[in-house]
């Protein structure tokens, strides 16, 4: 594959990986912001492969991680409601509610239909006027645009019955309240390349001067990952704090001015809680008043719900970096992908789950 | 409203967290853990014999000297007819298939048709034709059949199952529970095809996919592998549902051994990788209608790779792995750059990622 078999080159990251190795006195902690980072780093065995050159500990960048649990059980009355066709990307169908998922709603004969595209359901609504269709609009700033356009077009096509239930999540505010946290490590961050793509880096340069942290935009692929931490490593053993971008050939200084402005046409900042974390203030995005006519939370009356999160979920330790997966003492006893507590067990960017997939058993190994 | 006041009022709700596994998901399906589970708690209490239990791909029986393998196979794909072949062809090759990995050469096939009010029949007729044209290119007949009708929107169009006996041929006798360390991981082609073409002719995958079925009959890959390495053939699947990754978890899993598979020596196609990459998924998870990975052992890699490669469907073959005495029933991969990782039976069907 063009474009990406270039940052896969085995060479090359045996050479990045020396360098590191090399230049690295110390064992520094870094954070990878997104859960697509997490999952490369464990799935091809980076951290295994740096011999304690760094740490790195798995950010919150995990959209199905951090959306709250009354945001998943409001989607789980929603689905269960027989006049709605409950859409969403396929990460959030088995993240456990208080009480069941929506594949269990599914099968329970609720109408949960996966998309690849939130315009995919705004069609979906079109074709079945009869019904209500509501999108379950998750994700950081990568996702805005997208379900932003959704929004913009089910107005302007005059497309009555769609809507979303919104638990849009923004970066920044993650980092600065793991900064803030009396237990936090972290000495820099790889921050998420395509939240970048977006957002340009520019809301960033404050995190790293007033908390004097290194900040490397960085990609997703093994070569992406290894290049950000040979920069946040050359810039904590100089006593540097800035923000660097590795992913040039996708992320430029202001990011996405269109889709800037669309998010912030169709969004305003809101307070939101994180699962696990707590409620960050001006940390999401909800519908601008002018939309509120697509608001799921408005359109249909979901008051009422209670939560109860189970007790031996540590998700909020593993999303802050305070603990480790393996470490959690439900991980893999009570809580595995086919029996999850909490979300990051779950998720293809969780990272309880790429522990638990392609690492469980790593210590034991001898290949 | 809760989801309890929901339920008062008769729509669906959450099932009480005692029953949370009460009713069949679609991931029961998936050929991964949850299926796994399905047949263990539900289906071996109540039908469990020595020869079920084996879970082969087909049933060995005794039957006048000879043994005979049996096995049945139900299809439900959607759409019916896609780039590659239509639901007839595919359970065609997928009955067949099983039968040949489990050494036989498939004698007679049958074909129970539940089909849906409306469908049209110019379609049934392109199923049936292309089920006869599989059955005969394979030696095979169709003996036997049955159809039923059901109302509209019951049946997808149709259903199909198929059922297919065959011989098995002396001194051939591979299965799952034969791999052994110092093994080699052989396959026979490229792996993700059928699985991604069925995802793009479903309008799942929003862009170009130029992927074609991988459908295909496998008997002259094994006849080939039999007269070359016969009894050193070991164990024998057609990674269909769940990939080449569950199968592989299987046959450690009932060998008792581990294995271990080389990242880069993987044959994905292009235009698969790039769609996987797109959606999230693992090519390794995903089904194959055309492709068999055979154990073997390491003294006769090259052997088996010569079999494969002389036949049309096999100039990709490859060696992607070895069987090791370690981590018993345990499948890792050496990543490019040197790191490992498991690479675990899912739990259900894979999921399409958010971003």
């Amino acid at each position: 594959m063009k474009y990406l078999n270039e940052y896969r080159d085995p060479e090359v990251a045996r050479g990045l990986i020396e360098q590191i190795k090399r230049e690295a006195t110390r064992s520094w902690v870094l954070m990878e912001v997104c859960g697509g980072q997490t999952h490369t780093i464990v799935r091809q065995g980076l951290d295994e492969v740096l011999g304690g050159a760094v740490e790195m500990v798995h950010g919150p960048g995990c959209p199905v991680c951090v959306t709250p649990l009354e945001q998943i059980d409001r989607a789980l009355a929603l689905a269960s409601r027989p006049d709605v066709i409950f859409t969403s990307f396929g990460d959030m169908l088995r993240v456990p509610g208080s009480d069941c998922d929506l594949h269990q709603i599914r099968a329970r004969g609720g109408n949960v239909q996966i998309v690849y595209s939130p315009l995919d359901a705004v069609e979906l609504a079109r074709r079945t006027p009869d019904r209500q269709v509501v999108f379950f609009a998750v994700g950081f700033e990568t996702t805005a645009p997208a379900n932003a356009m959704a929004v913009w077009r089910a107005r302007e096509l005059g497309v009555t019955n769609f809507s979303i239930l919104v638990s849009h999540v923004t970066v920044p505010p993650a980092m600065t309240a793991i900064l803030e946290s009396p237990d936090n490590r972290v000495q820099a961050f790889l921050a998420a390349g395509h939240v970048c793509t977006v957002m340009g880096w520019t809301e960033y340069e404050p995190i790293a001067a007033r908390y004097r942290v290194p900040i490397v935009v960085t990609g997703f692929e093994p070569l992406d990952i290894l290049e950000g931490m040979l920069l946040a490593v050359r810039q904590l053993e100089s006593g540097r704090h800035e923000v660097e971008n590795q992913y040039v050939r996708s992320v430029r200084r202001d990011g996405n001015q269109p889709a800037q402005d669309l998010v912030s046409r169709v969004f305003e900042l809101v307070d939101r809680a994180w699962r696990g974390i707590g409620e960050i203030p001006r940390s999401g995005l909800g519908l601008r008043a002018e939309f509120a006519d697509f608001d799921a939370e408005r359109r249909f009356a979901l008051e009422g719900i209670r939560t109860r999160e189970p007790a031996e979920c540590r998700a909020g330790d593993v999303l802050r970096g305070i603990l480790k997966p393996m470490d959690c003492p439900a991980f893999g006893k009570a809580c595995t992908p086919e029996h999850p507590l909490g979300a990051p067990m779950v998720s293809s960017e969780g990272a309880c789950a790429a522990y638990f997939n392609y690492g469980r058993f790593r210590a034991s190994i001898s290949v | 409203m809760t989801i309890d006041l929901i339920a008062a009022r008769g729509l669906v709700s959450c099932p009480a967290p005692v029953a949370l596994d009460a009713v069949v998901q679609l991931g029961h399906g998936s050929g991964g853990k949850m299926s796994a589970a399905l047949l263990r708690d539900r289906f071996l209490p109540h039908l469990g014999n020595p020869t079920l239990e084996q879970l082969g791909d087909a049933a060995i029986l005794p039957a006048a000297g000879d043994w005979l393998a049996f096995s049945t196979d139900t299809f439900v794909v959607n759409p019916l007819e896609f780039p590659g072949g239509n639901i007839g062809s595919l359970a065609a090759h997928g009955t067949l298939n099983d039968l040949v990995m489990m050494g036989a050469r498939p004698t007679a096939l049958s074909a129970g048709f539940v089909l849906e009010e409306g469908l049209p029949l110019e379609v049934l007729d392109r199923v049936v034709a292309a089920l006869g044209h599989s059955a005969r290119a394979a030696g095979v007949m169709v003996a036997t059949g049955d159809t039923k009708v059901v109302e509209r929107g019951k049946a997808d169009g149709m259903y199909l199952n198929t059922s297919g006996v065959g011989v098995v041929a002396p001194g051939f006798r591979p299965a799952p529970n034969r791999a052994r360390a110092g093994d080699v991981v052989v396959i026979s082609g490229p792996v993700g095809r059928h699985g991604i073409a069925i995802l793009a002719a479903r309008g799942a995958i929003a862009f170009e996919v130029d992927v074609v079925s991988d459908s295909a009959y496998l008997g002259p890959l094994v006849d080939r592998l039999r007269s070359s390495l016969g009894s050193d053939v070991h164990a024998l699947r057609d990674p269909t549902r769940g990939g080449v990754a569950s199968s592989l978890n299987e046959i450690a899993a009932a060998s008792g051994v581990g294995i271990v598979l080389e990242e880069g020596a993987i044959p994905v196609p292009e235009a698969v990788a790039g769609a996987c990459e797109m959606l999230g998924f693992d090519p390794l998870y995903v089904a194959n209608e055309g492709v068999l990975v055979a154990l073997v052992p390491g003294s006769r890699a090259d052997d088996a790779l010569m079999a494969l490669r002389e036949h049309r469907l096999g100039p990709e073959a490859a060696v992607i792995g070895r069987v090791v005495s370690d981590h018993p029933g345990l499948v890792v991969m050496k990543t490019g750059i040197g790191g490992t990782r498991i690479v675990d039976m899912l739990p259900g069907d894979q999921l399409p990622r958010i971003c």
